[in-house]
Parts: structure tokens; sequence; C-alpha cells
């Protein structure tokens, strides 16, 4: 160890030192782009391109670089949680509007403030479900909401109500040509993003609103008598009924019902658009029908929007781009050739619905559509309020399975 | 150092300390190649270089521990590879190494969340939620000034002092400082409002404005009690007020518009007011054993933990018993001597487990559908088999019992042909029938064997998410227990807890974690002794 190990030494010194420097000439690399600031965006993967070759100009006139990073929708949320926790967020990232109370209780997201001239270009309702306790939290760019796709060559009139639809789906059902009147997803533990239409348009309601608009969380509406008397509504077309809503009907098989020809109507999202150009169904978009004499069908929205990383260390650069490049029309019609949304500027809404007869109908059948609500309670909602959703078209008491529903989420969010 | 090996060893022990005796590892032990040397010097270099790598970002963040552990764990391996005196933990150091870092670690991690309150609005700490509270409640009147921002300073670009250059509607430029606002005269305004030149002031460019991103976070023009102009972005500027203002002499938060007080309290790490109403933004505190206490004993969460639990046991018990007894019968039947095909029959028979088991289950939750599933259809039924608790129950484990009994039959086929045939055939002459020769003879030592493996089996079905969650989801819910499903394990049901589209919770998905890793230690140490005592026997 005395003698003979000190070229041994001097060798691991030398490697060490080399590797070191090498490591070293990464990290330079990674200095001088911070100095020249790269601009982190997580964008779901269909749409990063898009984004990467919109920002391009951004970047240019500011001289930054932007990244753009591609994750599975559903998983942003949850990763960019614990990545700002962490403290290795990106600066910009996209998401759905009800995220928004889940963000800001974990004070993941900065407020935005919108000049004027912007907002005005944007539809009222979007910035309102962007909202937060008057604060406003992400800049919107898509709206989505479901609708009914028919197929025209089975039923080529727009049912006006649901029971009109039910009985040309019956007779339809019945003569043998298809096996199923309507293909509506409700699965084992229900689908309440979907049956929100008929929920709300038999009078149900999940949460109360104040003066503003506000969603208040201690108006919980689900055991109420309205939401009751809704769930009864709907029960008729259930399982021990009309057998029109089944259980068996997922969200993994109802598209291909309907692409075979096993279903005229189908309640679908802008998501089945792509599959059913391809799969040659000559078929029409209308709005979701409502019951008869009663308020028109009312389906969940949901807004897609930038949203600026709380402590991002570039959050000028940040904040300057979802406000003024994310509202500017060239952006959004980028996205849009990308990834056919419903844009909410109003301008390139206007545009690609003159291109796109599908747009413009989806638009129509939004137009009752409600913001899902962005409260974090809602998260609480979901899984209780689809089991006794579930358990109603299945034949469950009524009374029973929404009052329960609404003890374990009232337990939940703590009232 | 290896290299300088001689009669006097690697340590510092002087002259005339005694000879060592031979060490294990023969001639590989010392003197190793040349090539031998230069790789462990390659490698001890690279070792080094990819500790400086880890401390580098660590001292950057003044993480002194993070910086102590690597510099241990470096010194660890470089006292085991240069000394003489540690062959054994050269060979256990690496896997060592890893163990900590991939088993125990997370373990302990675990087991250190699982007595917080680490949950969604629980996140960081008491400062951060103080931070975001104040941010948040920034708000701009109505009608409150816009102003077109350029932002400059009154020194170097860098570090000088920050101040905003605005232009209002009107055309008016101010000059905005941490002091105030005072006008500007004499600015070249662009048709956008931008400044361009003032005299005075350097003009930071975009670049140089994100540079200070931070301080720009920070900094307002005030201008009045309470009010200030903030930036948004880097050409625009508003006026806003905080309506929620923390103090620290009474550990509370007040909102300026509603009067409410919001006093902190540190058990439930959250800000409460007097009418119980708290401020979204919490922090993350110790609360014990109260996560643990809420599944063992809150009669809720008791309830459904406890069904679970049985269901749990059930599952894993059923599934490796059917398992086994499925394989071993196969086994047995193909083992009978002379059978032809016997290749063809062992190749359809493992076919199940060749295939991907994620698709499988797939397969197998549409085979299970009322309406369009394959079981009905064929059968002619009309059960709702993933409808109801028992069918539910009973096609889980079906369908696992068909992607298991493969390897079941696999390890039983080889653990069959080394038993001696011989052995069955005295017994038959000693006038044991059939069945007791296979009672007394074959399947005591197949047990040898095969218990190890049904003790990893079970172990592994007591953990199978994937053939819950892709055939069930762990459903069917009742309207009375909507998050505890019939068919739900232990892990799916923590993973819904901590990864659900509710409010994700960490600190009680940890401590079931800890929970079912104790679960599944237990039973395994107490089989594992078991089994070596059945050894002992034989």
């Amino acid at each position: 160890m005395r003698f003979r190990s000190a070229p041994a030494v001097t060798a691991i010194a030398a490697i060490a030192l080399t590797a070191t420097a090498c490591g070293g000439g990464g990290a330079d690399e990674g200095g001088e782009t911070a100095a020249e600031s790269t601009l982190v965006i997580w964008s779901d993967p269909e749409r990063a391109d898009a984004i990467k070759a919109a920002a391009a100009e951004f970047a240019e006139a500011n001289g930054i670089k932007v990244d753009v990073q591609g994750l599975a929708f559903g998983d942003i949320q949850g990763d960019l949680l614990n990545a700002h926790q962490a403290g290795n967020a990106p600066d910009v990232f996209i998401g759905a509007h009800d995220w928004t109370g889940n963000l800001v209780r974990n004070g993941a997201v900065q407020p935005v403030e919108l000049p004027q001239d912007r907002a005005a270009g944007l539809s009222e309702t979007s910035l309102q479900a962007l909202d937060y306790d008057g604060q406003l939290f992400g800049v919107p760019y898509s709206q989505e909401n479901i609708f009914l796709m028919r197929n025209a060559d089975l039923a080529p009139e727009a049912p006006e109500t649901f029971e009109e639809m039910v009985e040309v789906g019956t007779e339809l059902k019945e003569s043998g040509e298809t096996s199923e009147v309507l293909s509506m997803a409700v699965g084992q533990e229900g689908d309440p993003y979907r049956m929100n239409a008929l929920f709300t348009s038999a009078g149900g309601y999940l949460f109360g609103q104040d003066e503003e608009g506000n969603w208040d969380p201690a108006d919980l509406g689900v055991g109420s008598d309205e939401s009751i008397a809704a769930m009864e509504k709907v029960a008729e077309y259930g399982e021990d009924g009309e057998g029109v809503l089944r259980r068996s009907i997922t969200t993994d098989n109802d598209a291909s019902l309907f692409y075979e020809g096993e279903a005229p109507f189908f309640v679908a999202g802008p998501w089945n658009i792509a599959d059913a150009d391809e799969s040659g169904v000559d078929y029409e978009i209308s709005p979701i029908p409502g019951f008869e004499g009663e308020e028109p069908a009312s389906p969940y929205i949901g807004y897609q929007a930038f949203f600026v990383t709380e402590g991002s260390a570039n959050s000028a650069l940040a904040q300057e781009f979802v406000t003024n490049y994310v509202t500017d029309t060239d952006f959004v019609l980028d996205l849009y050739e990308a990834d056919p949304r419903m844009p909410v500027q109003t301008e390139a809404l206007d545009e690609v619905s003159a291109d796109d007869p599908n747009i413009a109908a989806i638009a129509e059948a939004g137009a009752e559509g409600m913001p899902m609500p962005s409260i974090p309670e809602m998260g609480e909602t979901w899984e209780p309020l689809g089991v006794a959703q579930a358990a109603i078209i299945g034949g469950a008491d009524v009374r029973e399975a929404m009052e329960s529903a609404h003890d374990t989420i009232a337990e939940q969010i703590g009232q | 150092m290896v290299a300088s090996k001689r009669d006097d060893g690697a340590g510092a022990s002087g002259p005339g300390a005694p000879a060592r005796p031979h060490l294990p590892g023969g001639r590989f032990a010392g003197n190793g190649s040349l090539v031998g040397q230069f790789a462990k010097i390659a490698l001890l270099g690279l070792f080094t270089a990819l500790g400086v790598w880890a401390v580098l970002p660590l001292y950057v963040g003044d993480n002194w521990w993070g910086i102590g552990l690597v510099v241990a764990v470096v010194g660890l391996v470089y006292w085991v590879y240069l000394s003489k005196r540690a062959v054994p933990a050269k060979y256990l150091l690496p896997g060592v190494l890893f163990l900590v870092a991939f088993q125990i670690l997370p373990v302990l991690y675990t087991m250190s969340t699982s007595v917080t309150n680490l949950s969604d609005g629980h996140r960081g700490d008491k400062q951060q939620a103080i931070a975001s509270i104040e941010a948040y409640s920034v708000t701009s009147s109505e009608d409150a000034e816009e102003y077109t921002l350029t932002v400059a300073t009154t020194g170097a670009p860098e570090n000088g002092a920050l101040v905003f250059l605005l232009t209002d509607a009107e055309g008016r430029t101010y000059a905005g400082t941490e002091e105030g606002l005072s006008e500007l005269d004499g600015a070249t305004v662009e048709p956008s409002g931008k400044v361009t030149e003032a005299f005075g002031y350097t003009i930071l460019s975009p670049t140089q404005v994100n540079a200070r991103s931070g301080e720009l976070q920070e900094f307002a023009v005030p201008t009045g009690e309470g009010t200030g102009i903030r930036s948004s972005g880097l050409s625009t500027a508003f006026e806003g007020r905080a309506t929620r203002v923390y103090d620290e002499a009474c550990d509370c938060v007040t909102d300026t518009r509603t009067g409410v007080v919001y006093h902190a309290d540190d058990e439930r790490g959250a800000f409460y007011s007097e009418d119980g109403d708290r401020l979204a933004q919490g922090w993350q505190v110790g609360v014990g054993f109260d996560n643990f206490a809420r599944f063992l004993f809150d009669p809720t969460f008791a309830s459904s933990f406890f069904t679970i639990l049985v269901w749990n046991i059930a599952f894993a018990v059923s599934v490796t018993f059917l398992v086994f007894v499925l394989g071993l019968a196969i086994a047995l039947v193909l083992h009978v001597p002379g059978l032809r095909g016997k290749v063809a029959y062992r190749v359809l028979v493992v076919l199940p487990y060749a295939m991907s088991s994620l698709a499988m289950f797939l397969l197998w939750r549409d085979m299970f559908n009322t309406d369009f599933g394959l079981f009905n259809r064929i059968l002619g039924l009309e059960v709702d088999w993933l409808g109801d608790p028992w069918s539910a129950r009973a096609a889980v484990i079906l369908a696992n019992v068909w992607l298991g009994y493969p390897y079941m039959f696999l390890v039983a086929t080889g653990a069959l042909q080394a038993i001696p045939r011989e052995l069955g055939q005295a017994a038959q002459i000693d006038g044991a029938s059939a069945w007791q020769s296979f009672r007394h003879v074959t399947l005591p030592l197949l047990m040898v064997a095969m218990t190890p493996i049904l003790i990893a089996t079970f172990a592994f079905n007591f953990n199978n998410f994937n053939a819950v969650w892709l055939i069930t989801q762990g459903g069917p819910f009742s309207p009375e227990s909507p998050t505890a499903g019939a068919t739900d394990l232990l892990i799916t049901y923590t993973y819904r807890l901590a990864f659900n589209e509710a409010t994700a919770q960490y600190g009680y998905a940890a401590a079931l974690s800890v929970m079912i890793f104790l679960i599944v230690s237990v039973m395994s140490v107490v089989s594992l002794r078991r089994s070596s005592a059945l050894k002992e026997v034989d």
C-alpha cells in the first residue's frame, strides 16, 4: 500500500478525474442551457409535436429553448404533483380544468392574469371553468363534451327526446336489425361522467352553486329528493325496466357495438370520431336528448388548459407563453391540425367549424352542457356515485343506493 | 493496494508482523493478473466519478447528510476492495448495496410515510402552504388598472434593482420600484406600449427577465394599503391586493375581505377558522399511528379492511391450493411411462403460461361479460358474473388458476423425475396400493421440493394485483361500501387509495402497505419454519 500502490492510486485518481470531467462537461452544457433557459412543457404525446412546432416561434422570439415532453394525459396530474414536491416539475403543462381544485390545494400552479383583450377572445364559460376562488389558474384552449352519435342508415332523424330515441331503437331491435337500443357505457362501476346528461335532464344535481357560479361543496345534492327522483326516471330504462341501459356495456365495448351496427345510437365523445370515420358507418352527431317535458340533457364539458407550475424557474417566460401565445389564433389552429379538438378561442372555433361539420355539431351538442365542477371534492364523488348508479341500473332500490352514496361522499369530504 | 502485496501484507502492519495465513480464493485472492488490476483500477475510478457526480447536486442543494452518505459509501467500497482483510465482503458488497438501495430503503421510506398525513393538500411544508395561501389570494378588482410592462433595472442586468416601466391605457408612463410609483418622462414608447428606451434605466431582454423569475414573482410596486402592481408574464402588469395575510405573532392567516381568522393547527397540518372551515393548502405533519388506528379500529374502515383481509387470504390460499392440485394431477398423469404424445400434451398444457398474462386477464374479463361474454353465450346463461360478489370471486379464482397451473405442472414434473421410480415399485411389491404409494412415498419426497415454491406462490398471489385489477378492478362494489369491492385485495384497495381520481392518501396507503408487508413476512417466515421442520422429519 505504501510504495507500489502509488501508481495505482494515481491511476484511479486520473480515471476519476477524467470521468468527472466528462460528466462535468455534461453539467456545463446543462449550465449553459440554463443560462439560455429551457422552457419545459409537459403534454400528452398526441399534441407534443404540435406544441413543439408552435412553440418554436416563441422560442426564437425570446431566445430560449423549448423542450416538450410527452406523458400519458391521465398521468400528468399525479406525476406533476410528485415532481413539484421533488422540485423538478416542468414550467408549463397541459391539463384538464377539473384538476384545478386539486392543483390549487397542493400549491402546484401559479395564478394567471389574462390581459382583457386576450380574455375577450376566449369563451366565457371556459374562463369560468378555470377560475377557482376568483382567480384564473390556467389558460383554456380546447373543450370536449359527449354527444349522441347515430347510425344515419338506421335512424335518419335526430331524436328530440330520450323517449323518442328509445322508441326508434326498440323498433330496430325488435325487427332484428340491431341487438341494442342504445350503446351507453355503464359498466359495473357506473359512469357518472356520461350519466350526468340524463341525471341533469331528470332534475338531479351533484353540488349547488352560489350566485357567482362557484360550486358549493356544502350543498351536496346526491341524496336529495330531486336526485333520487331523477335516478328513478333513469331506472325505468335500466335492466329491470326497458333494458336500454345495461352494465354489460362498458367503455371497452360501447364503440364496437356501434361500429358493427349492433346499436343505432351511441353516447360518444370526440375521441371516438377518428375510429368512427374508419369504421365506415354513416354517422351523424346530435345533442344527447333529454327526457320529454323535463330539463334539457346537460353533458359535462371538460376544458383543456395550459398551466404554469408554481416555483418554475422560468415563470416569466412561462406566463408570457400561456397568456400571449396559447390565446393566439394561429397557435390554436396549429394545435387543431395535430389534434382536432374543439377550440375555445372564438375566432379559431369559427374558422374550424366552417371547415369541419363535426366540430359545429359537437359544439351544438355541448350548448346545454355544464363545466365539470373543478372543486377537489368532485374527485370524491365519482366512485360512490358511479357504484350507486350502476346498482340502480341493475335494479337496486334507488333511494337506498343514492342515500348511501350521499353518506359516503359526505364523510369523505368531511361534512 | 493489491499491487504492493508482499509478505508484509496490505495494511500498515509494520516489519516483523507475522506472515498472513492463506486467504480463501486460492490463486485468485492475492496476486491478480495485470488485466485484473487494470479492470479494478478502472472500476474504482469510475465509481469515484459516480460518487463525485452524485455529490455535486447534493452540494448545490446544501444536503450535507447526503454528501456524508455518498462519501461513506465510496469510502466503504475503497476499503473493501483495497483491503486484503475483507475478501468475503468483496463478493457480498455489491449485492448488499443493491439490497439496501432497492429493498430496505423503500421499505423504510414507506414506513416513515405511514406515520404522516401525506396526501393531497398536505404535500409540502408549512412555509410553502403559507406562501401559496398568500399568493393565491392576490386578486385584482374589476376596474383595476392594467399596464403594459417593460422590466428594467438601474444596475447590472443580472442583479441590479428591478424597476417596472409601466404604460397605462392612455399612454402615460411610470416607473415602479419597491418604494412606489413615480411618473416617467422622456421614455421612448412603442405603439404596443412597450418602453424601448428610458434614461437611467437598462431595459432587460426577455431572457434576462426570465433569469430573474424568482425575484419577479416576489416583486410588487406598492400603490397603497395592501395593494401592489405585479407582473404577469413579460409584458403585462396588474394592480392587485393580497386578501389573505399570514401573521407570525398569532400563527394565523387573516382574510381581510371577510375578517375571518384561520389559526394554524400543527396536529392536523392546516389553518382552521373558529367554525371549523379550513384553508385548502395544508402541510405535512406526523400523525403517529393514526393511520394504522384508522383501519384497525375505526368501524367503517376496519370493517372494509378485515373483510378484504379475509378474502385476500382465502384468495391466495385457494389459488395456491388449486394450482398445486391441478398442476400435480396433470404432472402425474403425464408421468405415466409409455404414454404416447407426451411432448405434445406437455406443450398444450404449458400454453397458458406462455401467453402474456395481462392480455389473458383482459380476455377473461370479456368472456365474463353478461350480454356479450363467451360463457353466457355458450352456456345460454344470464349470470351477471362480475356483478355478483360470489360469482366475481369465483371468476377471479378461475382465471387465475388457469394462468397459474402450468407453472406448478412444470415444477412438479421436474420434481417427479428426480424421484426414482424404484421407490414406488418397491412400495407396490410391499403390497401398497397406488394411492398408498403416492400418499406415503411420492408425495413426501415431492413436498421437499415443492414447499418453498408453494410459499412463493402464496406470497405472490397474496399481492396479485393484475389478476384482480384487470378483471374486476376490485368490484363489484356495493352502494353501502363503495370504496371496498368484493374482490379487492389489500394491494388493489391500497392502490385505489393512493392513486385514484379522488384525494391521493399516501400516508394512509403507506400504512396499509406496511401492514401487507408484515402479514406476508410473518406468513412466509412461519411457513418456512414449518417446512424446515418437515425436512428434518424426513
